[in-house]
């Protein structure tokens, strides 16, 4: 990119004296042509800060610690001593996560489900609230601050909340079914099966509301010239949302999917803060702590799950630099 | 494209002058540790001495707890304030909470430990001594041993034949019940798994769930599994089961899910959703009959009048050739010393006093659901609940510690077994042979020790 984005700015572009020959300064940097003399030292210094501190920090931040973990995953270390105490054990640990460990391929399963439930259900739910609301029907802004009240929390506390909402003898839902207290009582978030789904409404009902914020915003942005343009040609209200407002609002449909399938992906805090997911709540984030972080310091086997997520991640991240990459030029 | 590399070699230098702080701070950190611990070992009086009392050292201390609830945070700075009062020493306390003390021990540990620090006995202690991350304290031991059982020290002791560990109290994982519902409905306790079971029958026809379950946290389940297992299949299997001996595989141990799997029609048919928090008020609420758990569970009853109501009697018998162990899982709570102590002499008589019956009683005056470990600790003072575990403890010839202290941290945790014992209390009619091969499996493919 830099390739052909530098030369053009380079030629006689006089920005107030900043052009005078300077003497000896430069001369290194001269080798590949003079046009390049119009960044003056200070230029150059300016550039080095604003590139170099991003680059640094980029570099220190996440591709070390992404090298790191996919250098880890195929050693065998329990977190204690020096790295010489660190195996290289080949794809050990990746046959131990595909062929043995039980709650690998469950978690796989999850990750997706929840992706599922959010990409087709939470997203959808909460772009629809917000063409409703669009519409300045009466009370619009009470009922965006009632949607949009859960997003304000974290999802500690979401998971917390619908604990009591779920919680089998003294639960709301049980007790409202009258079946609190009973052999017949439904044990939500203990069972099984059901447990994922109960989730899945908990952390959905943050979702929907953050992506009706999203693309609340994004409704408001659009030119109503266009409504009005396409209510003229005779399109009905349908027709003009899916054939005039929704591709127009392609840059926020992207930023809506790349928010869902991040919210999806990073899941951890609500399914832990339940019962650190276990019992058919796991989650591959979950595997990577508890693998990592607790007692056991699995380091390499943390590691591998951690690059499974991080393949599953690509996928997306993919698709979302493909998107901006090639809107760019324009 | 000369300005570009001009970039990179900045960052390039950048780069390597982090990275040379970094190698800096390592290095002086290590160099003041061994500031440190030369110093300490140096250090000529040494609090440690055979005159054993340690009068008058003076100087201060780090001391990491787990004892974060508020009830045993208090009753550990009393003990703290006492030893100042003795010693002089002053020993300031580092709290943390205690699961997540325990998920951060490994980094704690390697980091910059307190001087001393809460632990467990067991092969949770014995792996950290292995790594070299506590202090041999047998010179300590030399002083203090006469004070404690032969049980007491050999779980102290670590694989080296050193001993690492000063033991503060334990407690009996036991059947508990409500001794008026049993005398308005006239139970009798059981001796033997078939009057328990009658029994449970029983229960279950006046509307009671014989036994409360909750195991929504993990680990409680495991403390079922220890106890079938000491009953049907021995101390000795057990613990081989725990240190990679024995087999998950094996018969043994499948006949232990089989005959568990028979028993859970008398538990809690609900247990994944319910700590043992809840499943301890359905006992003392009155909804279920009796709860297999450590004496803790006493905890939850906080009217001292229901407290009272509580005892408890050992699990019932098999009447296999291991009844006569009468083997029990009594964990023992205590003390450590980092590898990485700053003020080792403070510290190892902070030690000699926590093994000290005047240090245990100052702490179970507070907490009552736990028995002292050292022998000159005043059991007249013991509550009739402290008396029955006392009895209890006594009665066992073979003590086990519990299953995520008995055998390695990276197997026993939320990571592995928590989840495995969950898997088959969701689904206990599930294929046992494919169920255990699993386990085993998992077990075999973690790193050598």
């Amino acid at each position: 990119m830099a390739d052909y984005s530098v030369p053009p700015y380079a030629p006689p572009v006089d920005s107030g004296g900043a052009f005078a020959p300077q003497p000896g300064g430069v001369a290194p940097a001269r080798r590949r042509g003079r046009h390049f003399s119009v960044l003056t030292r200070r230029d150059r210094m300016v550039l080095a800060l604003m590139v170099g501190v991003p680059a640094f920090i980029h570099i220190f931040l996440i591709w070390i610690p992404t090298i790191g973990s996919i250098v880890l995953s195929f050693t065998s270390w329990n977190g204690i001593g020096g790295l010489e105490n660190i195996k290289w054990i080949g794809t050990r640990n990746y046959e131990t996560l595909v062929n043995i460990y039980p709650p690998f391929w469950p978690a796989v399963q999850h990750n997706f489900m929840w992706l599922g439930a959010f990409l087709f259900i939470a997203t959808p739910l909460g772009m629809l609230l917000a063409v409703i609301l669009d519409q300045n029907i009466r009370g619009t802004r009470i009922y965006q601050s009632v949607l949009y009240m859960p997003v304000v929390l974290s999802l500690a506390i979401v998971g917390f909340i619908w604990e009591l909402i779920y919680s089998p003898g003294q639960g709301f839902i049980n007790n409202a079914l009258g079946i609190a207290g009973t052999p017949d009582q439904i044990d939500w978030l203990g069972t099984k099966g059901l447990n994922l789904a109960a989730v899945l409404v908990a952390a959905g009902w943050r979702h929907v509301g953050y992506i009706m914020v999203l693309y609340l915003a994004g409704l408001k942005s659009v030119d109503n010239t266009l409504r009005e343009a396409a209510a003229i040609d005779g399109a009905n209200a349908r027709q003009t949302f899916f054939q005039v407002v929704f591709p127009v609002l392609a840059p926020i449909n992207v930023v809506v999917l790349v928010v869902t399938v991040i919210e999806s992906l990073r899941a951890f805090d609500i399914v832990y803060i339940i019962n650190k997911g276990l019992n058919g709540l796991e989650l591959l984030s979950v595997l990577i702590t508890t693998n990592l972080l607790g007692e056991a310091s699995l380091i390499g086997f943390g590691s591998a799950i951690a690059v499974i997520l991080l393949l599953i991640s690509i996928g997306p991240i993919i698709f979302y630099l493909y998107r901006t990459m090639r809107e760019m030029p324009e | 494209m000369a300005e570009l590399d001009g970039l990179r070699s900045v960052t390039r230098r950048q780069v390597l002058k982090g990275g040379a702080a970094v190698a800096a701070l390592g290095g002086v950190s290590a160099f003041l540790a061994a500031c440190g611990s030369s110093g300490a070992t140096t250090a000529p009086s040494g609090g440690t001495g055979p005159s054993g009392a340690a009068p008058s050292i003076g100087g201060s201390m780090t001391f990491g707890s787990n004892y974060s609830d508020d009830v045993p945070k208090t009753a550990m700075q009393a003990v703290v304030d006492a030893f100042k009062a003795k010693t002089g020493i002053d020993v300031s306390v580092n709290t943390v909470e205690h699961g997540k003390f325990q998920d951060t021990i490994n980094a704690y540990l390697q980091a910059t430990p307190d001087d001393a620090f809460t632990w467990f006995a067991g092969y949770r202690m014995r792996f950290f001594a292995a790594q070299g991350l506590a202090t041999d304290i047998s010179d300590v031991w030399g002083t203090v041993a006469a004070n404690f059982s032969e049980a007491f020290k050999t779980a102290s002791t670590g694989d080296d034949g050193k001993q690492y560990f000063i033991p503060f109290y334990n407690y009996p994982w036991v059947v508990i019940y409500r001794k008026s519902l049993f005398t308005e409905k006239g139970y009798t306790i059981p001796k033997t798994i078939d009057e328990f079971t009658a029994l449970g029958d029983k229960m279950k026809a006046d509307g009671l769930i014989p036994l409360a379950f909750g195991d929504k946290d993990g680990w409680p389940a495991m403390g079922t599994f220890d106890i079938l297992n000491m009953r049907m299949n021995g101390y000795d299997f057990h613990v081989g089961l725990m240190a990679g001996t024995e087999k998950w595989t094996d018969p043994k141990t499948k006949a232990v899910f089989e005959k568990w799997a028979e028993l859970l029609p008398y538990f809690d048919p609900q247990p994944l959703g319910k700590t043992w928090q809840e499943a301890a008020q359905d006992m003392i609420g009155g909804k279920a009959g009796m709860y297999f758990l450590g004496t803790f569970a006493g905890e939850q009853a906080t009217d001292p009048a229901v407290h009272d109501d509580l005892d408890f009697f050992p699990f019932p018998l098999f009447g296999t050739e291991y009844d006569a162990e009468m083997g029990i899982d009594a964990p023992i709570d205590g003390f450590m010393v980092s590898a990485k102590a700053k003020n080792l002499p403070q510290a190892k008589a902070f030690m000699e006093f926590l093994a000290s019956g005047e240090a245990v009683d100052i702490f179970l005056k507070s907490s009552p659901n736990n028995v002292a470990a050292a022998k000159d600790a005043d059991t007249s003072a013991y509550t009739p609940f402290q008396k029955s575990m006392a009895t209890i403890i006594g009665g066992s010839n073979k003590i086990a510690q519990f299953l995520d202290r008995d055998t390695r941290p990276d197997f026993a945790g939320a990571n592995a077994m928590q989840g495995f014992l969950q898997t088959f209390l969701g689904e206990p009619t599930q294929d046992l042979d494919g169920f255990l091969s699993g386990v085993q499996a998992f077990y075999d493919s973690l790193p050598p020790l």
